[in-house]
């Protein structure tokens, strides 16, 4: 307690920390994106290893003989989808009643927002398939899901003749704890919402879908497959789901060790895993596999069918089948027995998945950075804010003749009340201001989409990504004098008690962020907080503004969306950047209102409000 | 004053109105920080529906409310506007309290004391933190009946500084009917009624002995008659163990922002009971050194409890911290002496937007644990013992300048320094 009693170790300590602030900030700040680089580096991470007993030691034997049969399913189903223009319901429910399940079918209707041009769809209309093989050595209590997307055209034929494939011979085996779900869900993500939904018996998103007929035992885990293709080189493992949640990592580790087993090339964000960690390009082939999980966590939307189940507490992931020109090739009966015996092993399960991290980042498939070990990064990041907040606060409460404690202090005069009152107004102003036009930014483009497509040449899609940039646009230009209307000219105490708000604002939003989705949080802090710690009404304005603006939100998003590209060896010219930047702004407000993805709210509601404030700050006199 | 009273008062109904009808208020009303078993309103419901149906509602291990006040809901039903009533009525007496108190102090020193003009603003600063106090705002829409006990606890502090005994006793015995810990205020009570009537706290002195069992007569008799009361309306004993016997042994361990839950969720059964004495004697045992220090001072001093209180009872909520936080405003002539009230007030800041968070992490998400939750609530308690003995430091620290003079001098003449070791 010393510290916090001593008057003169804490003088010395803040005048330290103010007299220190603009280079402690700075050096805090390269710390942090140091320390984030450097978790890349092979030792510093953690090589993966199994920490669920129950699927750790058991010994099981693959046996899945009939790749090819489940291939010509697979074409059989294909043919019938042609004929029918979507999901053979019919085929399917007989093929799998012939198989040996209970078969049951699931309706649901759903009218997107607005259209969806990137998968060209508005009114979802679909059904989904599912038979559930009940679990012959034990009270049916607990379920596991295979699922496989009925896209249209012609993928992902070769995943469902697996999945029918495999339910055959799972039929036949006597080992089975648990009940296994067959899946085939149609029009992706909505159908599995929908089925999700139904299986939960709950209703977040204002979804049409019938009850469903059949339920087997609480979900433990899932996988979803995708393959397209009748020999595949590479299995990539898809990890994030919804909000930036990750499945726990036994889930990867299970996978991992089965393809090692196996000998399949296994693959994370489409990335192999190199053994040359201590070379350059090793090096940064393990940043841009972490970096390439960064940025698809942090737009939090689900990256597979899989990215759904994680919101009721079910473990999944998602399967990709890659068929590239290597020469490596891997045949369906392999990839069968691999999945065989994941599920092997899932059926082992005792207790739902728990043991290991639920919160890591992967440089690759064989190692991965905890919470323990990137959360410093962030803090780093966060404590600059703390350190401003800490310095404005200093600044405020001694004016000329204050020392810290206080004593030889001279009485505020009188009328202070109303000087507080004029300052309470000055703040509360861009405050409000900032929030309405927040919440203007989140209301007004679903709203007034159809206004716009009467007034102007444009689709209902376009109309709503153009309201969104438009009232963005329009919050710059709005509010930066507003607090002038009611206290007059703009005090000096003004603008640090404000900074001060908003300071403190940034810190404690991007903290709750951080928790939640490492990824957005730390990448908003590596935007905001130079903004938060440098801007003051003294700053040259056009060159601030400048600054300001290339560091908001939604410059943020369009440098992602071409760093995303960079990092997955696309580049784009900036003409189809920009083009992407406007999907992804749709794409992030239909994944709000469809699968209740809150990165848009967020942004919508705190993160740009927040912005706003230092926006004004700069703007303050 | 009265029209920034009533402006004040505008927003207050206008705010909580507002979430009243939105859709937040169901959300608001499940939240673990905001109700406690006690004095969640889904609780409230249950009882009433039992006791309309002829069941005894401390049947089951619902109702813990006392007697009183389900009789009271069974007539007032409209809970709405009672909170409002209530947060009206504490308001005005609010007011008229500090008007009342504000007497006391022009005695003090020169720089010290507080000019006339900060006193008379004071009370509306009161009604302020109070009504606008976002815990407040929330334990309100969730319509816990937390409310109520504050305002009854208010009450007695109004009637207590206004030198009324015997309704100070009355409204002492109602609150502690309500949940117990109130006890606790009875020295602060006696202290300052004895201050006021120029009785010396001297053991030796008849007139203090007396005034003592006067006091005592008159408190316990209310207690005995409230307690009567309840048995005579319920037709049963039922409630003593169910309402005393809950607070008491915490066998309700869902995680709130208290230090209890966790504690006890994980010890082993059979230390239950002393830990449960440990714990429970903890929240009273703050009374004796607490009014030996502050004996001068009583006003003070019910602070002090309030806040020890709020911090270590068994079931606390957001509520119960508003109300020592609504006397926040009364001491703002130590502002000058805090010294951690920038750390404490960001702490407190980040606490309560993360309670949520990892409440959301633990229960949906499942992807962070109890300790995730528990840790943000031992800060956010060590947070708020931090801003109490803050207080506690510069009220002392005020004191001895009030004795020794602002401008301390060493004996060499330079200017010295107070250090607390």
């Amino acid at each position: 307690m010393g510290l916090l009693s001593d008057p003169n170790r804490r003088r010395a300590l803040i005048s330290l920390l103010t007299r220190l602030n603009t280079p402690i900030c700075i050096v805090c700040y390269m710390a942090g994106v140091a320390w984030f680089m450097g978790l890349a580096f092979e030792p510093f991470t953690l090589r993966t290893y199994m920490s669920e007993n129950a699927m750790g030691s058991t010994m099981v034997e693959e046996r899945f003989p009939a790749g090819e049969r489940a291939l010509a399913t697979g074409r059989e189903f294909s043919a019938h989808k042609k004929r029918t223009g979507g999901m053979p319901v019919e085929w399917l429910m007989k093929t799998m009643q012939a198989k040996g399940l209970e078969v049951f079918t699931q309706r649901f209707s759903r009218t997107l927002p607005f259209p969806d041009e990137n998968k060209e769809r508005y009114m979802v209309r679909g059904t989904n398939v599912y038979g559930i093989l009940r679990a012959p050595r034990a009270p049916r209590t607990e379920a596991l899901v295979l699922s496989a997307p009925c896209s249209p055209g012609d993928n992902n034929n070769q995943a469902v003749g697996l999945l029918l494939g495999l339910a055959e011979y799972f039929r036949n085996q006597i080992y089975w704890a648990k009940d296994i779900i067959f899946l085939v869900n149609e029009h992706d993500l909505i159908g599995m919402q929908a089925w999700l939904e139904g299986y939960h018996h709950t209703n977040t998103t204002g979804m049409d879908w019938s009850p469903l007929q059949g339920r087997g035992g609480s979900i433990q885990a899932a996988l979803s497959l995708e393959l397209s293709s009748d020999i595949i080189t590479s299995l990539d493992l898809v990890l994030e789901g919804l909000n930036g949640q990750l499945p726990n990592l036994d889930l990867a580790n299970l996978f991992y060790a089965f393809c090692q087993k196996i000998g399949v090339l296994c693959t994370i964000q489409g990335k192999l895993q190199r053994n040359d960690w201590d070379s350059v390009s090793g090096y940064s082939h393990a940043v841009q596999t972490m970096m390439l999980m960064v940025m698809k966590q942090a737009s939090g939307r689900p990256w597979g069918d899989h990215g759904l189940f994680l919101r009721y507490h079910i473990e999944a992931a998602t399967i990709k089948g890659v068929n590239s020109f290597r020469q490596y090739k891997t045949d369906a009966t392999t990839i069968g027995r691999l999945l065989e015996g994941m599920y092997r092993k899932l059926n082992n399960l005792l207790e739902r998945l728990h043991q290991s991290y639920f919160f890591y980042l992967m440089p690759s498939l064989s190692h991965f950075v905890s919470i323990g070990y990137y959360m410093p990064a962030f803090g780093l990041l966060a404590v600059i804010l703390l350190l401003r907040a800490l310095d404005l606060w200093v600044q405020l409460s001694t004016p000329p003749q204050r020392t810290e404690d206080g004593v030889t202090d001279i009485e505020p005069v009188r009328g202070t009340h109303f000087k507080t009152v004029a300052d309470l107004l000055s703040l509360l102003t861009p405050l409000v201001i900032s929030h309405l036009t927040g919440v203007a930014l989140y209301m007004l483009p679903i709203r007034f989409q159809e206004m716009a497509v009467e007034h102007f040449p444009v689709s209902e899609t376009e109309a709503v990504v153009l309201t969104a940039i438009a009232v963005y646009t329009a919050g710059l230009a709005l509010p930066h004098n507003t607090h002038r209307l009611l206290s007059g000219e703009g005090t000096e105490q003004g603008w640090r008690v404000l900074k001060l708000v908003a300071v403190l604002y940034l810190a404690v939003l991007l903290g709750c962020t951080a928790l939640i989705n490492f990824s957005l949080g730390f990448i908003l802090a590596l935007t905001l907080v130079p903004v938060a710690a440098f801007v003051t009404p003294h700053v040259p304005k056009v060159l601030s503004a400048f600054i300001l603006v290339i560091l908001s939100p939604a410059c943020t998003l369009l440098f992602s969306v071409f760093f995303f590209q960079e990092l997955q060896e696309m580049p784009i010219s900036f003409q189809d950047g920009w083009l992407l930047f406007l999907s992804v702004i749709s794409q992030g407000i239909l994944d709000h209102s469809l699968y209740g993805s809150l990165v848009y709210p967020l942004i919508t509601l705190l993160v740009y409000p927040c912005w706003l404030l230092f926006w004004n700050i700069l703007f303050w006199n | 004053m009265a029209a920034p009273l009533t402006l004040l008062l505008l927003v207050a109904v206008t705010v909580r109105a507002a979430l009243f009808r939105s859709s937040l208020s169901e959300l608001i009303s499940e939240r673990v920080e905001v109700v406690s078993p006690l004095t969640a309103w889904k609780r409230v419901i249950e009882g009433l529906a039992l006791l309309d149906l002829g069941v005894s509602p401390y049947s089951g291990d619902v109702f813990h409310e006392t007697p009183l006040t389900i009789y009271l809901f069974h007539f007032l039903v409209d809970y709405a506007e009672v909170t409002f009533m209530v947060s009206v009525k504490k308001n005005v007496f609010r007011k008229q309290k500090f008007a009342l108190e504000a007497d006391r102090y022009p005695l003090d020193c020169l720089e010290l004391i507080r000019s006339p003009k900060e006193m008379y603003y004071i009370p509306l600063k009161v009604a302020m933190f109070y009504l606008l106090n976002p815990f407040t705002i929330l334990s309100c829409v969730a319509k816990s009946t937390c409310g109520l006990n504050n305002a009854i606890i208010a009450l007695f502090i109004l009637s207590t500084i206004k030198g009324n005994v015997l309704l100070s006793a009355i409204f002492l015995s109602l609150a502690t009917y309500q949940s117990i810990y109130p006890l606790t205020l009875c020295a602060p009570a006696l202290l300052y009624l004895m201050q006021r009537q120029y009785i010396p706290v001297n053991f030796r002195r008849a007139s203090f002995w007396w005034f003592i069992v006067q006091y005592a007569f008159m408190y316990l008799g209310s207690l005995f008659v409230i307690i009567c009361l309840s048995f005579f309306l319920l037709g049963s004993w039922d409630y003593l163990p169910s309402v005393y016997g809950f607070i008491l042994s915490v066998p309700d361990l869902t995680p709130n922002i208290g230090l209890f839950w966790y504690f006890f969720a994980e010890m082993f059964e059979h230390f239950r009971l002393f830990f449960l004495c440990v714990f429970q004697i903890n929240v009273f045992f703050y009374t004796i050194p607490l009014s030996i220090k502050l004996k001068e001072h009583p006003v003070f001093l019910i602070f002090m409890q309030l806040a020890v209180i709020s911090i270590f009872k068994s079931y606390p909520t957001v509520g119960d911290i508003s109300l020592y936080m609504a006397f926040l405003p009364v001491w703002s002539h130590l502002h000058r002496f805090l010294r951690n009230i920038f750390l404490v007030s960001c702490v407190l800041l980040a606490c309560s937007a993360l309670f949520p968070v990892l409440w959301h992490l633990w229960i949906y998400a499942g992807s962070a644990n109890s300790n995730f939750y528990y840790a943000i609530t031992l800060l956010f308690n060590v947070a708020q013992i931090l801003l109490v003995s803050d207080y506690f430091y510069a009220f002392l620290r005020r004191e001895h300048h009030l004795t020794y003079g602002l401008y301390l001098k060493r004996k060499d003449g330079s200017e010295a320094t107070l250090v607390l070791k």
